[in-house]
């Protein structure tokens, strides 16, 4: 039962993939990037890192495709007249692409199957226990991640002034 | 419960593939695609890719570390994103356009 | 005793430094008279020292300091007071000092003079030092000097391009005999351990009689003499040398600086005594040298190059004595030389004062009237070289000539020519100087005039000389414990009893009076061919024959110049050829080379973001794949 749906996510984040890297027009190229960000949302679940699936779609797909789609509105750029490229360089794309694939899952040669491990703690991805995880050991990546956030927003600001 | 069912019936194998194909076709967009938007959102592509293997290991084997990591790439990736588009409409603003291939002056 | 050594050493060096750096500002009769000076009271305090010596004394070894010790051995700086050494400390300030005196009034009119007598006072120093030093390498900085102020002196009037030419000749042949020289040095020092002289006389007797090792030692010495003492192959510079003012042609290259080669020899006599074969390598030299030099003085016309080919000659003399190993003969004949031949060139360059600095006999001519002094004084210089009896040339050359005949009678055959030859050429040099027809222009008849006193008294002194100076050796036959002084007071120097050929006194009267004969005959028809039938000698194109083999000097300078110089010269093009063709090209391609390459890797870089991403995750793909297949 869980195979038959885990299949179907992937399913679904792929093609929205295949789509988002190939669709000429961009707005549709986004709104496929959002489906793949609920699909990923949606693998979350299944795993039980709860926090992350429900942080996945307010942060992702609410917030950074939304952003996207502003920008995207704010150039109007919906008709995409975009040049084309050399097909030399699509190739080297598309074998380069290729080469990495293969490269990483090469990484299965002499994969030895485990069986899977009947003690694992599944509670792991609960918000409680990754919330106690957070302000116990990682304190102090929070704080510097909170300051990061900080320069990207002063940044962001700073860039997008229309009088510098 | 039934994470554990999931963990013991799909095996993790499927979550590197699925994964690998992810990255790969974010790799394929950055370099064949022409707009800079798009391959701005090939890049969060390839990050949520990472971000969701990181998560399967981390369930797979019982550690909360993969899933905190994967919390603080989330965080980065959406500081990036904001800057990266406040670039992005500072390119359009100056040139009309957000081709890449226009962008050549920084050439030996 | 050892101040009085470094007084005589010393003095001339400081005439040296107050000339060399004060003279400028200093006037012309103090820099001449302070010149003169140091040099007449060095040759005082020389004669004090002859006074305490006798036969018998020891050698005395001043020893101013500790020079440097390499490899066990010590080599001291040193001074050694011996009979030789005092023998050739007098000539040297002796004649030196005459001619210091000279130029005083040879020099007047030039603006070099303090130059000229700075070189002068450095040229005795140097000469001293060669002459006192107790050991070879103290002898070999002498040598060197007197090679520079050779140098210095004979190319004083630098502005002509041929007498800078002429100094350098000079000074390069010296070189080539300094380069024998130096390996003999160090073959000494290798093989006894010492290069001092008592040292090695002490240790000379390791060696055995005639090996290869004493052959090449004294072959190599005997090679920096051929280049000092101008003996055949190294002899074509001295003529050259004429260049230089008449002082120096009559201080260094008859009297002294030339003499340095004979000098040697006769100190190094414990190493020549036991190579015989060398001995006959500088018999022959010398025989050939004599021959050859005197055969081209026959038909020279410019005064100064007579007597230069004449020294050449005499010194070929010098050194077939020595190779007979009748080393004391040869000192003899080397200050009988010094006094009859520098009297000579300085004789000769009171004519050339007098005839406004011409140098060609066909030009002058009738001169006897009008520079009496200098007419007489240069008649005795000729009686003397050509062997009028009992003049102090004769009784050295016969000396000579009776040791070659019992050596070998050959060798006496050849002598006596050649004494011919000297007494032809010396005799036409004077006749067509001072008989005849004047034969200049009229310009120069009006300056002819007798020189001033400066000039004159050297040249009495050493006329004087020339006549007594003879009588210090005479040959046994004279009898009266008079005779063999010089042979008596140089014994202590040799080392191993050389055991000279006896000739039995009636062949040697007879010898003795075929050369006398041959002396007034070969007068009798040089008169007669110069002087009775005017014959006059011919400008140089008519020459033909033998007559212009004699007076194209054989012809030696263009083969030297044909071989030697053309070979050296093409090397240098091969060189230069070699640097800008190859070597030039090779650090041409490096550089190039990284140009190139900087281009290749410049087109990289295009500004394209694309192409910049493609490369990356090729290379990331590309090390991934290398990773597992390293696995």
């Amino acid at each position: 039962m869980e195979q038959i749906l885990f299949l179907f996510v992937a399913l679904v984040a792929i093609t929205g993939a295949v789509y988002f890297v190939f669709a000429r027009n961009p707005l549709y190229a986004i709104l496929s990037l959002i489906v793949v960000m609920f699909s990923i949302a949606g693998l979350y679940i299944l795993l039980n890192a709860q926090f992350l699936g429900i942080v996945q779609i307010i942060v992702y797909a609410g917030a950074i495709m939304v952003l996207f789609l502003y920008i995207l509105m704010m150039l109007n750029l919906s008709k995409e007249d975009e040049s084309k490229k050399q097909n030399l360089m699509k190739f080297a794309g598309v074998f380069s692409a290729g080469l990495l694939l293969i490269s990483i899952l090469g990484a299965f040669r002499g994969f030895k199957v485990q069986a899977v491990a009947e003690n694992v703690d599944s509670s792991v991805g609960l918000t409680k226990n990754l919330g106690r995880l957070l302000f116990n050991e990682y304190v102090l990546p929070f704080e510097l991640a909170s300051i990061l956030i900080f320069a990207g927003i002063v940044g962001a600001v700073l860039i997008g002034k229309k009088d510098l | 419960m039934e994470g554990n069912s999931f963990i013991q019936v799909v095996p993790l194998e499927y979550f590197i593939i699925l994964c690998s194909v992810l990255f790969c076709l974010g790799v394929l967009g950055v370099l064949v695609r022409k707009n800079a938007i798009i391959i701005l959102g090939c890049v969060e592509l390839m990050l949520n890719s990472v971000n969701l293997l990181l998560a399967a290991f981390s369930s797979y084997k019982g550690d909360g570390n993969g899933q905190i990591l994967v919390f603080f790439i989330m965080v980065v990736a959406a500081a990036e994103v904001a800057v990266g588009l406040a670039i992005i409409a500072m390119m359009y603003r100056n040139t009309k356009s957000v081709d890449i291939s226009i962008f050549n002056k920084l050439r030996g | 005793m050892e101040n009085l050594v470094y007084a005589i050493i010393l003095l001339p060096l400081l005439g040296f430094l107050i000339n060399g750096l004060f003279g400028k500002n200093l006037p012309k009769m103090v820099v001449g008279t302070l010149a003169t000076l140091v040099v007449f009271v060095s040759f005082c305090i020389t004669v004090s020292l002859f006074l305490k010596f006798d036969a018998e004394s020891q050698p005395v070894i001043v020893r101013a300091f500790e020079w440097f010790r390499i490899s066990g051995i010590q080599i001291n700086f040193g001074f050694q007071i011996d009979q030789l050494s005092l023998m050739m400390m007098m000539i040297i300030t002796g004649i030196g000092s005459l001619i210091h005196l000279y130029s005083i009034g040879y020099m007047s009119h030039d603006k070099g003079f303090y130059k000229f007598f700075t070189y002068l006072n450095l040229f005795i120093f140097s000469m001293l030092l060669l002459v006192m030093g107790s050991n070879y390498l103290i002898l070999f900085i002498g040598w060197e000097g007197v090679g520079l102020c050779s140098y210095l002196l004979i190319g004083f009037w630098y502005t002509n391009k041929e007498y800078g030419a002429a100094a350098r000749k000079a000074f390069i042949m010296n070189r080539i005999g300094d380069l024998g020289m130096i390996i003999g040095i160090f073959m000494i020092a290798s093989q006894t351990n010492a290069v001092d002289f008592l040292s090695v006389a002490e240790n000379s007797s390791k060696f055995a009689l005639d090996s290869p090792i004493i052959i090449f030692i004294t072959g190599s010495l005997f090679i920096g003499a051929m280049g000092k003492s101008a003996q055949i192959p190294l002899f074509t510079w001295l003529p050259d040398a004429m260049a230089g003012p008449t002082p120096v042609s009559a201080l260094i290259h008859a009297a002294t600086m030339v003499t340095a080669g004979i000098y040697l020899v006769v100190r190094s006599n414990f190493l020549f005594s036991l190579a015989p074969t060398t001995m006959d390598g500088i018999l022959f030299i010398g025989l050939l040298t004599a021959l050859v030099a005197a055969f081209i003085g026959l038909r020279q016309n410019d005064i100064k190059k007579v007597l230069a080919y004449s020294t050449v000659s005499q010194l070929g003399f010098m050194f077939v004595a020595v190779g007979i190993g009748a080393y004391t003969t040869a000192m003899f004949h080397l200050m009988t030389h010094a006094f009859f031949k520098a009297l000579l060139f300085l004789g000769s360059g009171s004519v050339i004062h007098a005839m406004s600095d011409e140098q060609d006999m066909r030009l002058m001519g009738g001169l006897k009237k009008k520079i009496p002094i200098t007419h007489i004084t240069f008649l005795i210089g000729t009686l003397a070289i050509s062997g009028f009896p009992f003049l102090s040339g004769m009784i050295s050359k016969d000396e000579i000539l009776t040791n070659a005949y019992g050596k070998n009678p050959i060798i006496w055959v050849i002598l006596f020519a050649i004494a011919a030859m000297t007494a032809i050429y010396m005799f036409r040099a004077y006749y067509l100087t001072f008989h005849g027809e004047f034969r200049g222009t009229a310009e120069q008849e009006k300056h002819l005039h007798e020189s001033p006193k400066t000039m004159t008294i050297p040249l009495i002194i050493l006329a004087g000389l020339s006549v007594v100076g003879g009588f210090i050796n005479l040959p046994h036959f004279i009898g009266h414990g008079n005779y063999s002084k010089l042979a008596h007071w140089l014994e202590s120097i040799y080392v191993y009893d050389v055991e000279l050929p006896e000739v039995a006194f009636g062949t040697e009267m007879i010898l003795l009076g075929l050369t006398v004969l041959m002396f007034f005959v070969v007068w009798f028809i040089v008169k007669n061919i110069y002087v009775t039938k005017k014959k006059m000698a011919l400008p140089d194109e008519k020459y033909s024959g033998w007559e212009r083999l004699s007076n194209k000097k054989l012809f030696l300078d263009e083969l030297y110049n044909a071989t030697f110089v053309r070979f050296i010269e093409g090397l240098g093009v091969g060189g230069n050829m070699f640097d800008k063709g190859i070597l030039n090209k090779f650090s041409d391609f490096i550089g190039i080379g990284a140009e190139d390459s900087g281009r290749a890797a410049k087109r990289l870089q295009n500004g394209n973001v694309e192409n910049y991403v493609l490369i990356m995750s090729l290379a990331i793909g590309i090390i991934l794949i290398v990773n597992f297949i390293l696995q």
